[in-house]
């Protein structure tokens, strides 16, 4: 009996190794250990042996058993993973087939920049706002100090709809407007699409984008107004970036500067970009002058303020490197699709 | 402004800086420089020769070889010039050497030409004679120099010198942007006394002194001014005995670096003046004035007048004319007139400095169309007390020059002297602003440097009249800190009161657009805001259409740029347009624009602002692509009902059986379809091309950013498909809206997935198929409640005359 045991473990264990298939192995175990396999014949003739041998016998079958079951799991485990292996060799793909890509679309390079600029000042407070393009006179120049002889009011650069309605040419209106709703303080900046009667080139258009910035409050000086804008400088273009402030004029502010910053391609020691001054000028800006504030119903004993201005398409085209400003408006795909 | 730096050390004799030094602080200090040109660029080895011999050349007709002595040695130079002689003394360029450009004045070489020794057809030659265009300059500069040929220097000029010191050319042109409040800028003795105060050196103006000639000037005019309102000063001067002379080098050069060409001697006295005193002159020959006497008035309307360059000019009542006796002689402050200009017989003459109304000028002389450097400086508004010192001046060049012999006294018509402008001194309220801490003491020496005077007992400061910028605390805080240096005050961020940063709601809608239109394919494009009235025909728009009725603009740049827009298709199909031609494929653009709706038509009101979001395509996709787009933004922006969409929105641009009304909750909130194949054309738009346009403000009342969270389903779906065939002029807008109202709250989805017309449907029908699925939140539904709601839609179809298909 015994023998024949050892006999029947051989057999099975030897067609495991020789198996070629799960099917393989799954003939083994019912043909070994099945209902009807040979291990399954010993126990049915444990009646013709002795009674006390029975126990001895039935351990054997059991160990017997417990063998070719962990060899048919092992081999199956094996053979599984040779499956698995073959299977993913099959599948080799070439990876540098082209993509499939979703075309999104893309962002005109004007409202990348202001979207830069405007999580600058959002993050520092300020709130986004708009004014009307099509503004009263008042608005866009008497309430900004610029009375009706003055020489920036000439109709050479403003488009009028008749003496009193125009295309604002600076944003700067939105600011009166901000200040006449009475509340302070105030931080606002407010983008938008302004107007100037100039012929279409590479570096001028009729239509243009700023963004305003205003800052009403107690206590506010000209320090506060370099250190805001050194930091909105450092934000857009890069930690490094120095800033330099000009004196200028501007009819609204007083004092009032122009800004420079460093130029950005060559960090100031001066290249063809920022024609070898190593300093790009950005923007215009000041402290509010007291008669515009005044006007707007504030006191300027109480209250001081500081604003600036912006060329949006300025910016887009230093930071793009772009050409031409014709560009900006001709909508080709292959132009927006680089931004 | 332009202006050689000699002339402003004339006045700051102690400055001494590099160029470039002088341009930073200048610029710091507020007087923008915006560039500057060294005259002696590439002007190296040229000295003073003197021609000691000419002999002809032995193979070359049309050339000489000259000895030429340079002090210390001869040399022989071969040239073709033809104007030489024996004895001339001419600038020489040395082996070596280098000049600025060619002898012809074209367009000067960056580096310039380097000259070096050489042979000639055979002849050795050691350098080269130097016309004045070959020095980088020209005849305007230098009138006397011939037209074709070597520069000739006067008999006096020592051999050996320095030949670009000699003509003046050590120098430096300064081009300064002067900015409209500083009037005073527009002058070299305004420039020197900053540039004094900038470099912290003394300024010495000009000492001016008439000595006149005993007579009375009241014995040869009379001045009247019957308008001061636009004249509130008229100062007047005679000079006689004439002398007409070429004016001398050093003022030829001054006014030539400045841009202006020299004439003589009296025409350079009246330009000197206005460049260094900011104040235009006139002169009148006396001898034409009838009367001898001025007045000063408004010309009548329609006048016509013949200026001095040979000009008829229209006249009205809004110009003010010199006049005599008899006749108009001038327009005031703009140019003289033909019948009293200066000829070179000219005899005795009558000099003007006078200060007309700015803005009256600026105005006259856009309507006559004549703008001069008069009137360019007349326009900024002048200081009344510098007119006196001007014409005093020119009269001083008179005598010094030798140009003639000036009557004693000046008549002066004028208007009572605005007095001095008198501001307290606040040293503390300047630091303030400025957020400084610069001491009192400080501040008054920089209002010293700048002619403000400080009066200790009344704590007051006297503002010079040139200065009439300056008009309040500001304005001195700005002085102060000017001088002090922008570049030393401090950088702080303001402190006070903390504010939210956001967008407004509506910046935040648009966000919204801009992102879904990105994610669905389409990249942002930018359209002007102003177009020609012609779009409305491209867009087939209807004669009577209200979109015609548009805010116009008064003075565009041209026909094409003349309208607000009232829609904002023009825009899209032009982009759409201007691809397609340059052959891009699958084009999608979107837009976020006002439109510009006038309120009432002439425009007395604001227009009505409306933001527009605009899409369109061509390529890839049809009208359920741009429906899909639509209704992805609306599912972002919370518009969660289903919007409908009505055909009959009668738009005359859109293809008639392709186009449908977006209606949002009965309201409806903008358009899309296939353009109009007409309108294609018209664009030059050889394809189908799809467009939608929402109205954003219609849309906000319907947006929200509130997201509540809805159990997610844990009862069982049940689905059923129906298949009909449906009358052809059945929208499937309707079979949905009708299964949703039958179908109540336990419909979950209704999925169209089958529309067909063809072979097997019989005509006038369409075969159309629905997926449905019901399920409750709170139950699992049962074969009856499937039953009941299938009932009631199969009745609701039947009703419909649709039948359900075998």
């Amino acid at each position: 009996m015994k023998e024949k045991l050892e006999q029947i473990k051989a057999e099975a264990l030897g067609k495991i190794s020789a198996a070629a298939s799960l099917d393989d192995l799954n003939e083994v175990r019912i043909t070994q250990l099945g209902k009807k396999g040979a291990l399954t014949g010993i126990l049915k003739s444990m009646k013709d042996v002795a009674p006390e041998e029975r126990p001895k016998i039935g351990q054997l079958v059991n160990e017997a058993r417990a063998d070719i079951e962990a060899a048919l799991e092992k081999a199956k485990t094996e053979m599984e993973r040779k499956v698995r292996e073959a299977k993913l060799k099959k599948e080799v793909i070439d990876v540098t087939l082209p993509a499939k890509k979703n075309n999104v679309g893309h962002r005109h390079p004007n409202t990348i920049a202001l979207e830069e600029v405007e999580r600058i000042f959002v993050g520092m407070g300020y709130e986004v706002v708009e004014g009307p393009e099509v503004e009263r006179d008042y608005y866009n120049f008497e309430a900004l100090n610029i009375p009706a002889d003055h020489p920036a009011k000439d109709e050479q650069d403003t488009f009028y709809v008749n003496g009193d309605i125009l295309l604002r040419t600076q944003t700067s209106s939105t600011q009166v407007h901000e200040m006449e709703k009475g509340k302070l303080p105030i931080r606002m900046i407010a983008p938008g699409r302004v107007f100037r009667s100039d012929e279409v080139d590479a570096t001028h258009s009729p239509s243009f984008h700023q963004i305003e910035g205003l800052v009403i409050d107690k206590n506010i000086t000209f320090a506060d107004l370099k250190g805001t804008l050194a930091e909105f400088a450092k934000e857009l273009f890069g930690e490094k970036t120095k800033v330099k402030f000009r004196p200028h004029h501007f009819p609204f502010t007083e004092p009032s500067a122009e800004v420079d910053v460093t130029c950005f391609k060559c960090g100031g020691s001066g290249c063809r970009f920022c024609k070898g001054s190593g300093w790009i000028e950005i923007l215009g800006c000041g402290m509010v002058h007291p008669h515009v504030l005044e006007m707007s119903g504030i006191d300027p004993e109480e209250y001081t303020g500081f604003a600036f201005g912006v060329g949006l398409e300025r910016i887009a085209l230093l930071k793009y490197e772009i050409d031409d400003m014709r560009l900006l408006y001709e909508n080709d795909i292959r132009f927006l699709k680089q931004f | 402004m332009n202006t050689a730096l000699s002339w402003i050390k004339a006045y700051v004799p102690e400055l001494s800086c590099t160029d470039q030094e002088y341009c930073d602080a200048m610029t710091l200090s507020g007087t923008k420089v915006e560039g500057y040109e060294r005259l002696d660029k590439n002007l190296e080895k040229i000295v003073v020769g003197q021609i000691d011999k000419i002999e002809k050349h032995p193979d070359a007709d049309k050339l000489i070889v000259c000895q030429v002595n340079i002090g210390t040695e001869s040399v022989q130079i071969v040239t073709g010039a033809p104007n030489v002689k024996e004895g001339d003394k001419v600038p020489v360029v040395l082996d070596g050497g280098k000049v600025a450009g060619g002898h012809d004045g074209g367009p000067m070489p960056e580096d310039g030409i380097v000259i070096k020794a050489g042979k000639l057809r055979g002849v050795p030659s050691n350098g080269m004679m130097c016309s004045i265009e070959e020095l980088g300059s020209s005849r305007d500069m230098y009138p006397e120099a011939p037209e074709y040929g070597i520069y000739i220097f006067p008999e006096d000029t020592k051999v050996g010198a320095d030949a670009i010191e000699v003509l003046g050319l050590r120098d430096t042109v300064f081009e300064y942007e002067i900015t409209s409040n500083r009037v005073d800028c527009y002058s070299v003795v305004g420039v020197a006394r900053e540039a004094a105060a900038t470099f912290g050196k003394e300024f010495k103006a000009p000492d001016v002194t008439v000595k006149g000639n005993g007579e009375d000037v009241n014995d040869y005019i009379k001045v009247r001014v019957d308008d001061p309102d636009l004249c509130t000063r008229y100062c007047a001067r005679v000079i006689k005995n004439i002398k007409i002379a070429p004016s001398p080098k050093w003022m030829q050069r001054r006014l030539a670096a400045s841009g202006i060409r020299p004439i003589n001697n009296l025409v350079d006295i009246t330009n000197y003046v206005m460049e260094e005193y900011g104040q235009p002159m006139h002169a009148f020959d006396l001898d034409t004035v009838a009367g001898r006497q001025i007045i000063v008035r408004r010309a009548k309307d329609g006048d016509e007048f013949q200026t001095l360059d040979g000009q008829m000019r229209k006249m009205d009542s809004d110009v003010l004319m010199i006049c005599d006796a008899e006749k108009e002689i001038g327009i005031a402050g703009i140019m003289g007139g033909e019948n009293s200009k200066i000829t070179d017989d000219v005899k005795t003459v009558l000099f003007e400095a006078a200060v007309f109304n700015g803005p009256n000028i600026r105005k006259s002389a856009k309507r006559i169309g004549l703008r001069t450097d008069a009137s360019g400086k007349f326009e900024k508004g002048l200081d009344e007390r510098n007119a006196e010192t001007a014409i005093n001046r020119a009269c001083q060049l008179i005598e010094e020059l030798g140009c003639g012999e000036v009557v004693g006294g000046m008549v002066d018509v004028k208007e009572p002297l605005k007095p001095l402008v008198e501001l307290p001194f606040e040293p503390e309220k300047y630091n303030a602003l400025l957020g400084t801490g610069i001491p009192a003491e400080d501040m008054l020496r920089i209002f010293e440097k700048i002619e403000l005077e400080y009066h200790k007992d009344t704590n007051t400061i006297t503002i010079p009249s040139f200065r009439q910028d300056l008009l309040g605390r500001a304005d001195l805080a700005e002085e102060v800190a000017r001088f002090y240096g922008y570049d030393k005050i401090p950088t702080t961020l303001p402190s006070g009161e903390a504010t939210t940063g956001k967008l407004s709601y509506k910046l935040r809608i648009e966000q919204k657009a801009r992102d879904i239109a990105e994610y669905c394919g389409f990249s942002q494009g930018m359209c002007y805001s102003f177009e020609s009235p012609k779009v409305f025909d491209k867009l087939l728009i209807p004669a009577d259409d209200v979109l015609r009725k548009t805010v116009t603009i008064s003075n565009p740049l041209g026909e094409d740029f003349s309208v607000m827009r009232t829609i904002s298709l023009n825009g899209m199909l032009t982009s759409l347009a201007t691809n397609y031609n340059r052959r891009n494929k699958d084009v999608k653009l979107y837009e976020l624009g006002n439109i510009y709706l006038p309120k009432s038509v002439p425009v007395t009101e604001l227009p009505d602002e409306r933001m527009q979001f605009t899409l369109g395509f061509y390529g890839e996709g049809d009208f359920f692509t741009m429906k899909g787009v639509i209704e992805e933004f609306f599912d972002c922006i919370g518009m969660r009902k289903a919007p409908e969409y009505d055909p009959d929105s009668k738009k005359s641009f859109l293809h008639p059986g392709r186009q449908a009304n977006i209606v949002y909750e009965g309201t409806v909130v903008g358009y899309l379809g296939e353009v109009h194949p007409e309108v294609c054309d018209n664009y030059d738009l050889g394809t189908r091309a799809y467009v939608a346009v929402l109205d954003m403000p219609s849309i906000e009342g319907f947006t929200t950013f509130d997201r509540k969270y809805v159990g997610i389903a844990r009862f069982p779906a049940v689905k059923r498909d129906i298949s009909m065939v449906v009358p052809k002029e059945i929208l499937v807008g309707q079979i949905e809206a009708m299964i949703r109202q039958r179908s109540g709250k336990i419909l979950e989805s209704l999925e169209l997935f089958d529309v067909y017309e063809g072979d097997q449907i019989k005509d006038g029908f369409k075969s159309v198929a629905y997926s449905v699925t019901f399920r409750a939140g709170d139950r699992t539904l049962e074969e009856n409640d499937i039953t009941a709601v299938m009932k009631k839609i199969l009745n609701g179809l039947s009703g419909m005359g649709i039948e359900l298909r075998q």
